[in-house]
């Protein structure tokens, strides 16, 4: 098996909502390996949220261990967080978040320029929306494409860096079914063609069904369900 | 990310919100003008006045009876004496002429049906020459007029016009001063106003006459001032230091503090020098008022602008913006909003004391208002620390978002 680009151990997260502690992740472990294609559900309230904003490093876990692509992030400082997010997590959300007031290839340069790379950077941001099809359209504004061209800017913008993971939150929850499932089919070629490893947040069995691999959440841990019932919901 | 690309950004973000930039800048605009303006202006005002004391004459000391700077009794009065010793070319070789002089500040003055309030002038003939002062026609009061206590007046044109609506061919008219008829032997050139008052409206007759007969003093031979010209505007120092000596041996008060006042033209400058420059100052602070309310706009107007742009901002950072990133980016917004501000603050408090300047010229009180390099300095870096400090909170709250809650925001 491919080595794992993913290492949580045993992850708890506390939030304190005034005077009440809630417990989101009461010691989750799991593992991703490097090329996979993962979704992860759970009904809301699951702590899957709270999972992704750790996997993702947007937040620390309280306590616990996470290695990314062979580096410890779980005790770093918010500065190096912001670094290792721009180098190894490419984020695609439900509502795009694209920067309005800039075209699609400024857009997909944003982080590449913070990572402080200076020459280059246009070429590179013009080959990710290349590979998203997007060749036609590298100077329109969000507001100039639908639904769908912008999931695909935000895809291209998520490539651009090469990361270690692709983090995708609901990536099709925003776009009617067809559409959907043209980005659903774009992200699973871009993992056939250049082993991008990718971790889907999703409601929808029938996207979690297209992946090699469901991680169940419920109450903060890895719902551990017998394997006979996850190959029947695979085939559905 | 660099500073250049923040910048273009920066622009990028306040053209996409041109009315809101717009009225931002404005309050910075207006503060930055009106600092300009009246800097300019004070700094024009203080220009036209010391020339106009530099107009009185360079070499001139004045010298009074009584001193501001000590709690004195006995104060001996100026006299013709004290003059006359100030006069005496071995005792104080650098002095070249001395004038003492008596006046009143309020004589009715009579011709005709006419008749007028002005100032009288009791004068002996050096007057003229340490005032500078010439006749447009006729004759100045000479040792003769003085001797016999003549009855003879020299009018000032302002006087000439109210008493007789002319100011030619007056010379043989008889005017009245306090009831007593006076023969006018002349009128004096006009010398334009100056900031103690018109040089114009006034009376001049001899000294002897004046004190016999018009302005009555305690002790006969008293005088109000005493001016004194120094032989050249070098020699005014040790001028100042022979008259003191002398008023001082006659004064009987070698030990103790003077009972008299010496001014120089320099002191008078000076005087004005200082009491303008409070004046700049403080109207400079009042304006600087409306600069520090542009830079809460700025404040307001980022605050603002960093709650609506909360997403934009949590995304940032998942695409990897550190702290700093984001600080910079505002930062950088909100000094050019407050730079722009100044830039053009600066033109327009330029044309303001522009304006001002031509109204004055218009209206007869020409000055020119000086716009000077530190004005412009001052403006331009105050307005861009403006931005900065009233950024800094602001920005400061951008960049500690935490990048959770700000992608969650709506």
């Amino acid at each position: 098996m491919a080595e794992p680009v993913v290492i949580a151990e045993n992850l708890t997260k506390v939030y304190k909502m005034g005077e009440v502690e809630v417990h989101a992740l009461r010691g989750l472990s799991l593992q991703i390996f490097k090329g996979e294609v993962v979704s992860i559900m759970g009904p809301s309230g699951s702590g899957k949220s709270t999972l992704m904003n750790i996997l993702g490093c947007l937040d620390h876990p309280t306590s616990g261990r996470y290695i990314l692509d062979g580096e410890e992030v779980s005790h770093l400082r918010d500065d190096q967080l912001a670094e290792i997010r721009n180098r190894k997590v490419g984020f695609i959300f439900q509502s795009f978040n694209l920067l309005g007031r800039q075209t699609a290839l400024a857009n997909v340069e944003l982080p590449l320029r913070y990572a402080g790379i200076t020459s280059g950077r246009k070429e590179r941001a013009r080959q990710s929306l290349i590979a998203v099809g997007l060749e036609n359209r590298l100077y329109h504004k969000p507001t100039e494409l639908s639904g769908g061209q912008q999931q695909r800017v935000a895809i291209a913008r998520a490539l651009v860096n090469n990361p270690a993971i692709i983090m995708a939150d609901e990536p099709t929850g925003n776009l009617d079914s067809k559409v959907g499932q043209e980005i659903m089919d774009l992200l699973l070629s871009l993992n056939r063609e250049r082993g991008t490893t990718l971790i889907i947040v999703t409601h929808d069995p029938k996207i979690a069904a297209q992946t090699q691999r469901v991680i169940r959440i419920r109450d903060g841990v890895v719902d551990e369900t017998p394997v006979a019932d996850r190959a029947s919901m695979e085939a559905a | 990310m660099s500073l250049f690309q923040a910048f273009i950004e920066a622009l990028e973000s306040l053209n996409s919100n041109k009315l809101r930039s717009g009225l931002t800048i404005l309050g910075i605009v207006i503060g930055v003008a009106a600092v300009i303006a009246m800097l300019a202006i004070g700094r024009g005002a203080q220009d036209s006045i010391t020339g106009a004391i530099s107009g009185i004459g360079t070499n001139l000391l004045f010298v009074f009876s009584g001193n501001e700077q000590a709690n004195l009794r006995n104060i001996r009065p100026l006299t013709i004496q004290d003059a006359e010793a100030i006069g005496d070319p071995f005792l104080a070789p650098h002095v070249a002429a001395v004038a003492p002089f008596i006046q009143s500040g309020n004589v009715i003055v009579a011709a005709g049906g006419e008749q007028t309030r002005t100032s009288l002038g009791g004068v002996t003939p050096t007057y003229f020459q340490v005032r500078n002062f010439r006749v447009a026609e006729g004759e100045e009061i000479n040792q003769e007029h003085l001797l016999g206590r003549a009855s003879v007046a020299l009018l000032g044109v302002e006087v000439a016009e109210k008493l007789f609506g002319r100011r030619e061919g007056l010379v043989g008219e008889t005017i009245r001063i306090e009831g007593q008829p006076f023969r006018v032997i002349g009128v004096m050139e006009e010398k334009g106003g100056s900031s103690f008052g018109s040089q114009d409206d006034v009376v001049l007759i001899p000294m002897t006459t004046a004190r016999t007969r018009i302005i009555r003093r305690s002790t006969i031979n008293r005088v109000d001032l005493i001016l004194v010209q120094a032989v050249s505007a070098r020699d005014v120092p040790q001028a100042a230091e022979e008259v003191a000596a002398i008023l001082r041996e006659r004064h009987r008060t070698e030990v103790g503090a003077d009972d008299f006042t010496i001014l120089s033209q320099q002191d008078f400058l000076q005087t004005v020098d200082t009491i303008l420059g409070v004046f700049t100052t403080f109207l400079g602070g009042i304006a600087a008022i409306s600069l520090l309310v542009g830079g809460i706009g700025i404040m307001n107007i980022m605050l603002v602008s960093v709650s609506e742009r909360t997403r934009e901002i949590g995304l940032r950072k998942a695409l990897g913006a550190r702290k700093r990133d984001i600080l910079i980016q505002f930062l950088t917004e909100s000094s050019l909003l407050s730079l722009i501000g100044g830039l053009i603050g600066i033109l327009l408090g330029w044309l303001i004391a522009y304006i001002v300047g031509q109204v004055a010229a218009a209206t007869g009180n020409a000055f020119t208002p000086a716009v000077g390099l530190d004005a412009i300095l001052l403006a331009t870096i105050t307005s861009t620390v403006i931005g900065l400090f009233f950024g800094i909170y602001p920005a400061n709250r951008a960049a500690n978002l935490e990048p959770v809650e700000a992608l969650r925001y709506e």
